[in-house]
Order: structure tokens, then C-alpha cells, then sequence
């Protein structure tokens, strides 16, 4: 016997990601019929996904650490030190796949460093990733000696390759976004692993008595999402084709704003990988909505701040229903 | 043979002795009331049959062989389970989800392993069937009743086939229909042999499916006894001071 509650469709209609999707569809029908000659045509189409795919690879690992009931101010600051050893590890003529090692190595050292004083330490996690979101963007802005990084060696075209170039009309980061929303998807639904990030962001205590591993998998968490934003790195730099060191500035706001827009609590328990796609999706498609209608696009951080807010007092009216 | 048998237990925290020399014994398929007032030494017993810390005095045999538990999970797998009143469930996990919460069912092969939910769901289904609750596996725990909830509470010691089953104040915080049915639950875990030891400060509830009561009073136990040689009015007495021992 199901209820209305149980049922596919029915818990479907009820998440906050399906919402979320019906209204990119409604703004991009209304932007279709107000601008049919700028909006819907395949430019901007690349342009507007390749824009969210790195914002939504980062609120994917950002995801994990929400769940979990903790926050990671630091992806920003992690994107633009991994992005900035990518570049130096080319400069200096390496190949391109150390490049990418490097790059994943830099972010996953700042992912242990905030996993452990987390988790083992016990530091609040807001906290310990707001030193880190100084600590990484000072790293950052040291090894580059404040220069640009565009004097790539024999093989920055790879890697260009790798971050600029497009597979049937869409960025490969577009490409890349899809395959890691299906395989956290997967993680976050069908392994062990993913039901004990929601056992500890809905009763980290509970979760503990039971014999989840919970230091160990928060420790986990923090070095996946640091790690997503090294992989974004990796990808803008290639695309950009240099490393700069303000690179992901300020992007700690849009990925974790997308991330609560699709549905995450900041109180941890809820989430889910589609739910981050469709967050990005939606900052972006209203940023470019904008941009059409010839505001001044600086009123992006004014609709991210109050989206947010919104999305969280939604989700507070829901909660005190249901609690 | 006891179940379990705890000779001569003690246990300080610094200058605060709140156990001193207490005996205490557990039968299979017995539920024992464990009463007292607020900072008699109920839960720092529980703690120490669980494992939580070590007495600092005394021994604890399991049918008859002396143990030492250095962490919760020492105490679990020799058959010891802790219902602690509302800690311990994830309000945002369905039913079958907490009860199999860190032993998930998996399938697959090696190390690339899913969730078995609707293995998890049929085996909570009979969990639920046998302890008669009209618990869901796949709802959320949220929705539940205070009933429901300790349904999920004591099917997770079921699952892992504890046989002795603690329960510090599992009536305290639910309706008094929610009551009748977490005492239901109680008997039939002691049809089925298990021993239960249950904290409360609700009197009618332990004469209700009580089999013996044990008093504590600042550490010391002052009464142990069959239930039916025993009054609420006495209990009362025992537990205030009134009455010495018994
Ligand atoms: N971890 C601890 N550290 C210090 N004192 C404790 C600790 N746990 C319990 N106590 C003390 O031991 C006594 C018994 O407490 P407790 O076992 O919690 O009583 P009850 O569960 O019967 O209310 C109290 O005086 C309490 O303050
Ligand atoms: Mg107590």
C-alpha cells in the first residue's frame, strides 16, 4: 500500500529539484519568446552550459560535504592553488597528465588538511575552510608571484584540448558535468558509503552508536569536494589556456548557493546529485536572462544572496510542517 | 546460568562515586526494572554493560565468563544491544535504512557493491511482523510515531540477534497508546529469550512487564526483587530513602 508520499511520481513532485527544473524550463520558454533571435541559438546554448558546468562539478563535491551537515567556504580559494600548479607544472615543460596530477594532488592535500582538523579535531567546518579559503588563495598568489600563467610547455595544447574543446556542439566540461552527476548520483543513492553521508548529517550522534566510520567518511567528504574543485580548475585553465591566481574567486558563494538551490540543507541529511546540476543550471540561466535583457549582469550576486535565502526559508516552511 | 552477572561493580569519577559494590544479575528471557532517582547510577550501569567505559572496580561475566569491554562495539558483538531513547535513529532515513544502518545489505561482486533495499525492506518487514508493529520499512523516520520509532530502535538489535537488549527510558518522551504498544515489544522480545534490562521512571510501566525490580540509591543497590513481592508504594519509598532497603 503506498500514499501519495511513497509513490515515484508523488516523491518526485514533492523535491525541491523538480521544482527547480520547471522553472529553468519556464524562464528559458519566456526568454525564447522575448528574444528569439539572441537566446535560443546554439551559441548561447553552449555558452550558458559550458558557464554552469564547472560551478555545478564543484557543487557536486560540495554536495557531499552538505549532506554531512558541514560547509566547505574554501572551493574557491582550492580552485584557484590547483589551478595555479597546473599552470607552473606546465611552464616548466612537464606533461599534461602530471599537470593534472598535480593539480588533483594540490587539491586533495587541502581536502585532508580540512577533513582532519573536521573531523578528528573536531573544529567546526566553517571554521577551519574559511582559513582555508585564505590560506589556499595566499598559497596561490605566492607561487604564481602574482604573474599569469599562459607560457604553457610542449604540452599545454593537450590540455587546452582537454578543457576547451567540445564533443557534438557542447564544451567538453558539459560532457564531464553529465558523467560526474550520474556516477555521484549513483554514489549518493546506491553505495553504503552515500547512505551513511545522510546517516550523519540526519543524526551524527546516531550514526556514530550504530558503527558508522563517521570521522572517516566526513574526512572523505572534504577531500572529494576539494577535489571537484580541482578537476574545475583543470578544466577552466585549459579552457582559458592560463592560470591566474584569482581564478574561482568568490565562486564558494555559487556553488554552494547552487548546491541549496536544487534542494541540499544546510542542516545535512538532504541532497542529491541532480540537485546540484540543476541549482548551477539555474544561476546561470538567470544570469544570462539578464544579460539579454540588458541589465547589468552585477546584479547576479544580488539574485544568487536572495535565491539563497529564499531557498532556505522555503525550506524551513517545509521542515515546520513536516517536524 | 545468568545471562549476565556483574559482581561487585564500582565506578568513580574522581571524588563522585556513583556505583559502589553493586551485584547484579540477569536471566534469559527476563525483564528486570532498573529504578532510581535522577543521579542513582542507572545509566553509568548501562554504560558499563555496554561497554562505554570500564568500571573501576569488580567483574562482569557473560554466561558465566568474565569479560572486559573496551569499546561499544566489544559489548556488541558478544550480543549486547543499547536502545537509547531518542538518539539514536536518522530522522531522515526511511524505516529498513536505520535498522541496517553500518550493516547494509549489498549486492554485486568484489568490491563493486550497491544497496540491497528491497532485500533490507523484506527482512525489516518480517522484523517488524514479528515485534507486530504496523511499522513501514521504506518510510521516513520522521513521519513516525513514538511507537513506530522504538519498533526501528529494538528491530536493530533483533537484526543483529543481541541477547541481552539495555533500554535506558524508552517510554519517557511518547503517548501513553505509544506506551502500551514499546511494552508489547518488550514481551515479545522476552518470548524470545532475550534478557532486558529497562531503565524508567514510570512506575506502572515496570510493574507492568517488569519479572523483578532492582533499586538504586546514590550507587548502592537497596532492593532486588520479584515483581509481585513488591509494591509501587514501596519502590516509591525505596527510591526517595523512605525506606532503607528491602
Ligand atoms: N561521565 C561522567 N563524569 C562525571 N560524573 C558522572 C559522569 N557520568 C555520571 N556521573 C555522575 O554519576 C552519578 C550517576 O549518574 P547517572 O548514572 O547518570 O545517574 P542516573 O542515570 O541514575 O540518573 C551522578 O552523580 C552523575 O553526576
Ligand atoms: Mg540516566
Amino acid at each position: 500500500m503506498k500514499t501519495a508520499g511513497e509513490s515515484f511520481i508523488g516523491k518526485m513532485i514533492a523535491a525541491q529539484p523538480f521544482w527547480v527544473t520547471v522553472a529553468v524550463l519556464v524562464i528559458c520558454a519566456v526568454m525564447t519568446y522575448l528574444q528569439p533571435a539572441s537566446f535560443p541559438t546554439a551559441d548561447n546554448f553552449f555558452n550558458i552550459t559550458r558557464n554552469f558546468a564547472y560551478i555545478g562539478i564543484m557543487a557536486l563535491g560540495m554536495m557531499a560535504v552538505i549532506i554531512t551537515g558541514g560547509i566547505d567556504l574554501s572551493v574557491g580559494s582550492v580552485m584557484g592553488l590547483a589551478g595555479i600548479i597546473c599552470g607552473l607544472v606546465l611552464q616548466a615543460g612537464y606533461p599534461w597528465w602530471l599537470a593534472v596530477l598535480a593539480g588533483l594532488g594540490a587539491g586533495a592535500l587541502c581536502g585532508i588538511v580540512n577533513g582532519v582538523l573536521i573531523a578528528y579535531v573536531g573544529l567546526p567546518s566553517f571554521v577551519v575552510t574559511l582559513g582555508m579559503l585564505a590560506a589556499a588563495r595566499s598559497f596561490a598568489v605566492v607561487l604564481s608571484e602574482n604573474k599569469m600563467i599562459y607560457e604553457f610547455g610542449p604540452d599545454g595544447d593537450m590540455f587546452i584540448a582537454i578543457g576547451g574543446g567540445e564533443i557534438l556542439g557542447l564544451s567538453n566540461m558539459v560532457w564531464l558535468l553529465v558523467a560526474m552527476t550520474l556516477v555521484f548520483g549513483f554514489v549518493f543513492r546506491f553505495t553504503p558509503w552515500g547512505r551513511h553521508l545522510y546517516a550523519i548529517g540526519g543524526n551524527e550522534a546516531a550514526a556514530r552508536l550504530a558503527g558508522v566510520p563517521v570521522n572517516r567518511i566526513k574526512l572523505q567528504a572534504y577531500i572529494l569536494c576539494a577535489l571537484t574543485s580541482a578537476i574545475a580548475a583543470i578544466m577552466v585553465v585549459g579552457w582559458q589556456g592560463s592560470a591566474i591566481n584569482a581564478l574561482g574567486t568568490g565562486y564558494e558563494l555559487r556553488v554552494i548557493a547552487s548546491a541549496v538551490i536544487g534542494g541540499a540543507n544546510l542542516m545535512g541529511g538532504e541532497g542529491g546529485a541532480f540537485a546540484a546540476f540543476i541549482g548551477a543550471t539555474l544561476i546561470e540561466v538567470i544570469r544570462n536572462s539578464l544579460l539579454m535583457a540588458g541589465i547589468d549582469s552585477n546584479w547576479q550576486g544580488a539574485f544568487v544572496g536572495a535565491f539563497i535565502v529564499l531557498a532556505v526559508l522555503l525550506e524551513r516552511i517545509r521542515g515546520s510542517r513536516t517536524d | 546460568m545468568a545471562a549476565l552477572e556483574l559482581k561487585t561493580i564500582s565506578k568513580h569519577f574522581g571524588a563522585i562515586e556513583a556505583l559502589s559494590h553493586v551485584d547484579f544479575a540477569l536471566e534469559r528471557g527476563e525483564i528486570v526494572g532498573l529504578m532510581g532517582d535522577n543521579g542513582a547510577g542507572k545509566s553509568t550501569l548501562v554504560k558499563i554493560i555496554a561497554g562505554n567505559f570500564p568500571p573501576s572496580g569488580g567483574t562482569i561475566l557473560l554466561e558465566g565468563r568474565p569479560v572486559h569491554f573496551h569499546k561499544p562495539g566489544d559489548a556488541r558483538a558478544a550480543g549486547i544491544e543499547v536502545v537509547y531513547q531518542d538518539l539514536a535513529l536518522c530522522n531522515n532515513l526511511t524505516a529498513s535504512a536505520n535498522v541496517f544502518l553500518a550493516r547494509e545489505k549489498t549486492r554485486g561482486f568484489g568490491p563493486f557493491r550497491i544497496l540491497d533495499n528491497r532485500a533490507m525492506n523484506e527482512r525489516s518487514r518480517e522484523l517488524f511482523a514479528e515485534l507486530k508493529s504496523e511499522t513501514r520499512p521504506a518510510e521516513t523516520v520522521r513521519m513516525m510515531s513514538g511507537g513506530q520509532r522504538q519498533a526501528v530502535a529494538i528491530a536493530r538489535t533483533h537484526l543483529s540477534q543481541a541477547r541481552i537488549v539495555l533500554m535506558d527510558e524508552p517510554t519517557a518522551a511518547i503517548s501513553v497508546r505509544q506506551v502500551a504498544e514499546v511494552l508489547d515489544l518488550l514481551r515479545r522480545l522476552r518470548e524470545q529469550g532475550m534478557a532486558i534490562v529497562l531503565i524508567s521512571h514510570r512506575m506502572p510501566d515496570v510493574f507492568e512487564v517488569a519479572d523483578r525490580v532492582v533499586v538504586l540509591r546514590r550507587g548502592r543497590k537497596v532492593a532486588d526483587k520479584p515483581i509481585q513481592d513488591s509494591s509501587p508504594e514501596e519502590v516509591t519509598g525505596l527510591i526517595t530513602g523512605a525506606i532503607g532497603t528491602a
